[in-house]
């Protein structure tokens, strides 16, 4: 039974291992995955703590239905205090980590301390062992998964591993299992390497037991089809997420030059069907590969075709590298994209938050506000490939002034370089928002502004807004499992109804993150995919556990609760430009100046947006300020704070 | 029977390596969530992006069903696949240790060998399987099916030479 799996709380300084049962009653009230790591990462840290000392806590988790007969159920959630924004730090990856862990024996480690050398833990059917790691540090992160496996004599360990941005203490360093999948925000892998942990490496062959299983197979096998039958997930099993952004591209709705523009001109050599091209010839007409048990297969293959990294084999390109060695530098070359992927994977760092963090850069330097003297005699401007590339390679090993100053992240980098750098920086709560431009769509505003680990898309997007969906389909969708009967939009530019779909989201996608589902099963991208109502089933087959839709949102609730409990507790408030589910000035002030009709000339409505948000905290439960009511507290049995059962 | 004549046909080259015949296989047959209870493995050379999944062939003239010492493995000319009869198995292992594929396999928690049974003719795998790179084909058509394969490829190699040919 996956109910059964343990956690181990781990201490790096002492060596101290405690392992315990996860009891029932918190499983009722979080489930698993990032709620239930929300709730110890609030316990397992003071208020004020310092992300990189021996007090933060790393949380590594699988979801409830890890490693089940439930389909695509392969996310690792990781969590600590983030030394990028100083707040709630999450990030999820896919791949073969997360199951491998729960058959290890494991759904939930929570890491404190710090080692006195580099050290990895390797986890196997129950046991775990802090082993040294001074033969894999500097290591890229694959090179380090394949010592471990030649070193322990297994090939089919799975690993989740920082590569040298995480050892140089890169603030959104990453953490990575495989050749592509990385639990890229709000830098876990920094945490990590602050803790001197190279490495968690796992194996397992300890049974899961399913509680139905003949109605679990035959329900997963129901599931896959509505899973597969989707024309989004079609599409994605044959373009990968690079569909998305030729998609977002077409209307307007792309960061480019950081945020001068919100479409990209003229970039036929990396829209989708170009890197689809470019994977058929460097690894064949079946490029396309997946994460545990999933049939969306929505990764490709490919080989760098040309340049320095030429024939090297990396997975992907996400939409976000796009964005990130694509348009928000104005580098429009495929090569450059796919180089640039490759290194931020070998260097384990986001590629969100570099790409984003040199394009601010670049138009810094453009403006005269970054001198040749900080970057080194780097021309750094839009469209400089070389210089991109090189900021990735200065940036990773904190080479020279700039690599090193932008190493430190956004708000920090502002505060240094000076003048008026900080008002260029397009980002929440001190993290990088991604490639997309929110500013034709107040939905995808809200989203960003009020996301709990920082601009972010994969909190609370209501993606399908830009679908135009006719209302009584949004109404079907957003008025369950809670009732609501205020208005719904189905135009992309309204603001009325936008806060409801958010909070809507915002449960969804924390459902799916307790549950250890990936996005694309539910409603992010398409409409039809499973949400509120299809979980009960898939979950007592797989656990025997009975919940109805209602209990599973009001779980998310409560787990997005707390990670806002957290923000609070160390300085979120509402209108902080650094600290707060506030927007840079440019959403309200700059104009689109690309696009489809209606998109161009747009802006976001500062006393509307303001309105969303008061719209948004009351559906939340929140007062003016963002903070909780009593009796929203009460409502969720959080009156006295998480409770310290674990 | 239904599987009769039908064979388990494998095109590594679709796979796109996420082990979900490994999940279904092992739930299928022991109501279990285990990789290792699994008849059907998924082989990674993670480096490369290659996977090629592995299960047994049911030979005709099979390693396991001749080297078994206790005479337990035999075939099933309806079923049309090579099984193991626990009855008179001495976990020996035998088999595990002459298959040429390894696809005979030791499960350590029952501590018996377990081999791949086409499900009685329904195998999950190949259910499962969106991409078809584990597929269930009439025995005649396995040839003809990789020949159409290697058509298409010389095909597409000529296609190519011509292109270039007319460039020049």
């Amino acid at each position: 039974m996956p109910l059964n799996r343990k956690i181990a709380i781990i201490d790096l300084t002492t060596g101290d291992i405690d392992v315990k049962p996860i009891p029932l009653a918190v499983r009722k009230q979080y489930l698993g995955g990032r709620g239930l790591d929300a709730y110890l990462l609030y316990n397992h840290t003071e208020k004020g703590c310092d992300p990189l000392g021996p007090d933060n806590a790393l949380i590594i988790s699988g979801g409830l239905l890890t490693a089940t007969c439930a389909s695509a159920t392969a996310r690792t959630h990781i969590m600590a205090k983030s030394p990028l924004t100083g707040l709630l730090g999450s990030a999820n990856m896919g791949g073969f980590f997360a199951p491998e862990m729960a058959w290890a024996g494991f759904h939930h480690l929570v890491i404190k301390g710090k080692a006195d050398k580099p050290v990895y833990l390797f986890i196997h059917n129950g046991s775990i062992e802090i082993r040294d790691a001074a033969h894999l540090w500097g290591k890229t992160t694959t090179d380090t998964q394949w010592a471990i496996r030649a070193e322990l004599g297994d090939e089919e360990i799975k690993s989740c591993v920082i590569g040298p941005a995480g050892e140089n203490l890169v603030r959104y360093a990453n953490v990575m299992t495989g050749i592509k999948n990385s639990a890229g925000r709000t830098g876990m892998g920094c945490v990590m390497g602050s803790k001197n942990l190279k490495a968690v490496a796992v194996r397992g062959t300890m049974d899961i037991n399913i509680a139905r299983p003949a109605e679990a197979l035959e329900y997963n096998k129901q599931f896959i089809d509505q899973i597969t039958s989707a024309k989004v997930n079609q599409t994605q099993g044959t373009l990968g997420t690079p569909f998305i952004w030729g998609a977002t591209n077409s209307w307007g709705g792309l960061r480019t030059r950081n945020f001068q523009y919100n479409q990209c001109e003229y970039a036929d050599d990396i829209e989708p069907e170009r890197l689809d091209d470019i994977a058929t010839e460097t690894i064949g007409p079946h490029h396309m590969t997946g994460c545990f048990g999933c049939q969306v297969h929505c990764r490709a293959q490919y080989k760098i075709p040309s340049g320095q990294y030429a024939g090297k084999y990396d997975e992907g390109p996400e939409y976000t590298s796009q964005g990130a060695f694509g348009a928000m530098p104005d580098c429009r070359s495929a090569v450059t994209v796919l180089t640039g992927n490759h290194l931020v994977d070998q260097y384990g760092v986001d590629n969100l938050e570099i790409g984003s963090i040199i394009a601010w850069a670049m138009e810094l330097f453009e403006l005269g506000i970054l001198t040749t003297e900080q970057t080194d005699g780097l021309e750094l401007r839009f469209g400089n490939d070389e210089a991109l590339l090189e900021m990735v390679h200065r940036i990773c090993t904190r080479k020279g002034w700039l690599g090193d100053t932008l190493a430190d992240g956004g708000i920090p980098a502002a505060e240094k370089i000076g003048n008026n750098a900080f008002d260029y920086l397009i980002q929440v709560k001190g993290m990088n928002n991604l490639h997309s431009d929110e500013r034709a769509t107040p939905a995808l505003a809200l989203n960003v502004a009020t996301a709990s680990r920082g601009s972010d898309h994969l909190r609370s997007r209501p993606a399908i807004d830009l679908y135009h969906l006719p209302e009584p389909v949004l109404r079907k969708i957003y008025s369950s499992p809670i009732p609501y009967e205020g208005p719904l939009s189905s135009e992309h530019t309204d603001y009325e109804g936008k806060p409801w779909q958010v909070f809507w989201q915002e449960n969804c996608y924390m459902a799916v993150d307790c549950l250890g589902i990936c996005k694309y099963h539910t409603v992010f991208l398409g409409a039809t995919l499973p949400n509120f109502e299809d979980w009960p089933k898939v979950i007592y087959y797989n656990t025997g556990l009975e919940l109805t839709p209602e209990q599973i949102w009001e779980i998310a609730e409560r787990s997005n609760m707390v990670e806002r409990l957290f923000n609070l507790r160390e300085g979120l408030s509402r209108d902080d430009l650094k600290k707060g589910d506030m927007l840079n000035h440019r959403y309200f002030d700059e104009p689109c100046l690309r696009g489809a009709p209606g998109v161009v000339g747009r802006t976001i409505d500062r006393e509307k947006f303001s309105k969303m948000i008061d719209e948004f905290y009351a559906h939340k439960g929140l007062d003016k300020n963002g903070v909780p009511k009593p009796a929203t507290l009460k409502r969720l049995g959080l009156k006295n704070e998480p409770s310290h059962l674990l | 029977m239904a599987s009769a004549n039908k064979v388990l046909m494998i095109d590594y080259e679709k796979c796109t390596g996420c082990r979900l015949c490994e999940l279904v296989c092992a739930v299928k047959h022991d109501g279990i969530s285990n990789p290792v209870r699994s008849r059907i493995r998924v082989i990674k050379w993670e480096a490369e992006g290659v996977y090629v999944p592995m299960s047994c062939q049911q030979c005709q003239d099979a390693p396991c069903m001749t080297g078994c010492p206790a005479g337990a493995i035999s075939r099933n000319e309806s079923m049309e696949r090579v099984e193991v009869d626990y009855d008179l198995c001495i976990g020996c292992r035998t088999c595990v240790s002459v298959c040429p594929f390894g696809a005979m396999n030791f499960n350590p928690i029952d501590r018996k060998v377990i081999k791949c049974d086409l499900c009685d003719g329904d195998p999950q795998c190949v259910r499962f399987c969106d991409v078809k790179a584990v597929d269930f084909v009439d025995a005649d058509r396995v040839g003809q099916i990789k020949s159409r394969s290697a058509a298409r490829r010389v095909r597409t190699a000529d296609t190519r030479a011509t292109a270039i040919h007319s460039d020049s």
